[in-house]
């Protein structure tokens, strides 16, 4: 694991969800935990009321949308998301928030949010997964050591979003857009907590 | 913006074990056709272990049981998005060999399957593709990792439809490592020699209190009670092998344990889902079976 950032000033009283019906929730809970926020998991829709912002972590798009659909946590969390919720994915996560998802399993919605088009699982069997170093200035000049796992490329990104970071070959895998951020790979298993402090300071400025 | 510019490296031990990672919290369901494994992935399955007969029908037709035939696999993968898993027999490199090109996503090094060498397992470090291996007590798990697995499932009795076994080795795994937790170092130096499992795993295990790979149990799990029991004791995830296929109404069962593994410590949502599920898999009590017909002492 990478050195530990100093804690991000988070102000007493706002809480982070993380999305717990399936995938490393633990872990992005741990990464917050660690920079200072005061996190809760988040199931049921009634937990929704409680969080000031969301995380959606890794794990596989298809069970957590069915999940959410089944639960009724998807309805209200889109409505959420179109109000303004600051919402971070990562690799599921980042699907979820995908206006537009391909090669998605049959009736797959997701969450929406995102004004791009990702595509599922888009480098082809785990034995294609692999680490890299991306240059994402936005984070600052040390490269950001990532994990691509069966992991989705954002295939167009559009006029409302804006791209982050792109692979040597030029695709798209990291995107914001106003309280939204979305990545293809996993900082929460590589020691990287640069995306989460950015996060949290879109958080703190949303609830201001 | 700008472009990366280092090299990407593949089969690294982070991706092998990422992968599993983000499996936690979800059901692998065994399934023998490519019309299983639609049910499965609709279901909510978050992979399919493809085989070619369920461990129930193993048991009952006997013989000796091997990898799947390619074209069977290939269905399976033709068939669903979500990660296919397939099983190699114990110590039998070739079958990994092949279930590598075939463009599986993880292989189970599996004791359901007759094992082609009795002194060694697959060294699998070889290999870009992660391991899955089964595991009795932490010792063998220990031994396992050392070896390259990159996720552990804790044994049961297979094809029985009895849980009792899973229930033990899960219990053994996670009551081992709380001992290694209270220990001093110099006693650890003879629980690793006690283990035979490497010291530094044994030390990494008692500072971190946890493996260092994802715990999944399997092995009995029949109901969505059972599945949720597996959660409550500490699994990251369950596999689910005849229990669903061998059961009156697969389709609903597996939804039902799906949804009981993400509220595993909620009884009223385990209550729900288990109402008019129809017939659970017949089941084989594992006493009844005598020790050389047992599949979980299979692997050492």
């Amino acid at each position: 694991m990478g050195a530990r950032p100093a804690e991000t000033a988070v102000p007493a009283g706002l809480r982070v969800g993380v999305l717990a019906l399936q995938g490393d929730f633990r872990e992005h809970a741990q990464v917050l935990r660690e920079l200072g926020a005061e996190v809760s998991l988040v199931r049921r829709p009634e937990e929704l009321d409680q969080i000031d912002g969301l995380v959606i972590p890794g794990g596989e798009s298809s069970v957590m949308d069915k999940l959410a659909r089944t639960f009724g946590l998807a309805e209200p969390l889109s409505a959420a998301i179109r109000g303004g919720l600051p919402v971070y994915g990562t690799c599921a996560g980042l699907i979820m928030l995908a206006d537009t998802i391909l090669d998605g399993m049959n009736g797959q919605q997701g969450l929406g949010g995102l004004d791009i088009v990702v595509r599922r699982n888009a480098f082809g069997s785990q034995t294609a997964s692999f680490e890299t170093d991306l240059d994402i200035p936005v984070l600052g000049d040390k490269p950001v050591h990532a994990a691509f796992i069966r992991a989705p490329v954002v295939e167009t990104v559009g006029p409302r979003a804006s791209a982050l970071a792109t692979l040597a070959d030029g695709r798209c895998v990291a995107v914001e857009q106003g309280n939204l951020l979305g990545t293809s790979f996993h900082p929460e298993i590589t020691g990287e907590y640069r995306f989460h402090q950015y996060f949290l300071q879109k958080l703190v400025a949303a609830a201001r | 913006m700008t472009e990366s510019t280092s090299a990407e490296q593949v089969g690294s031990s982070r991706v092998k074990r990422g992968l599993a990672e983000m499996l936690k919290g979800g059901v692998i369901m065994d399934v023998v056709t490519a019309a299983q494994a639609r049910i499965a992935e609709d279901a909510g399955a978050v992979a399919v272990m493809a085989l070619e007969r369920v461990p129930a029908d193993i048991r009952s037709q006997g013989g000796v049981a091997r990898m799947s035939d390619p074209d069977l696999i290939d269905s399976i993968i033709a068939e669903v998005n979500i990660p296919v898993m397939a099983k190699a027999r114990i110590g039998h490199f070739v079958e990994a060999q092949i279930l590598e090109v075939l463009g599986v996503d993880y292989i189970d090094e599996s004791e359901v399957l007759s094992p082609a060498d009795y002194m060694n397992h697959i060294d699998k470090w070889n290999f870009t593709i992660p391991f899955v291996c089964g595991a009795t007590n932490l010792g063998e798990a220990l031994r396992r990792i050392n070896e390259g697995a990159a996720m552990i499932r804790s044994k049961g009795e297979a094809g029985t439809g009895d849980v009792s076994e899973a229930t033990k080795h899960i219990r053994t795994i996670n009551g081992e490592i709380k001992r290694l937790t209270s220990m001093s170092r110099d006693e650890l130096y003879v629980a690793a020699k006690e283990l035979q499992a490497p010291y530094e795993l044994v030390a990494e295990i008692a500072s971190t209190g946890k493996l260092p790979v994802v715990l999944f149990t399997a092995g009995g799990v029949a109901t969505p009670a059972d599945a949720a029991m597996m959660m409550q004791l500490g699994a990251d995830g369950v596999f689910v092998g005849s229990g669903i296929f061998k059961s009156g109404n697969p389709e609903q069962r597996a939804a039902a344990i799906v949804k009981a593994v993400t509220f595993y410590d909620d009884a009223k949502v385990i209550a729900d889902v288990s109402r008019g599920l129809g017939e659970a898999m017949v089941g084989i009590n594992v006493s009844d079976i005598a020790e050389p017909h047992r599949l979980a002492t299979r692997g050492w």
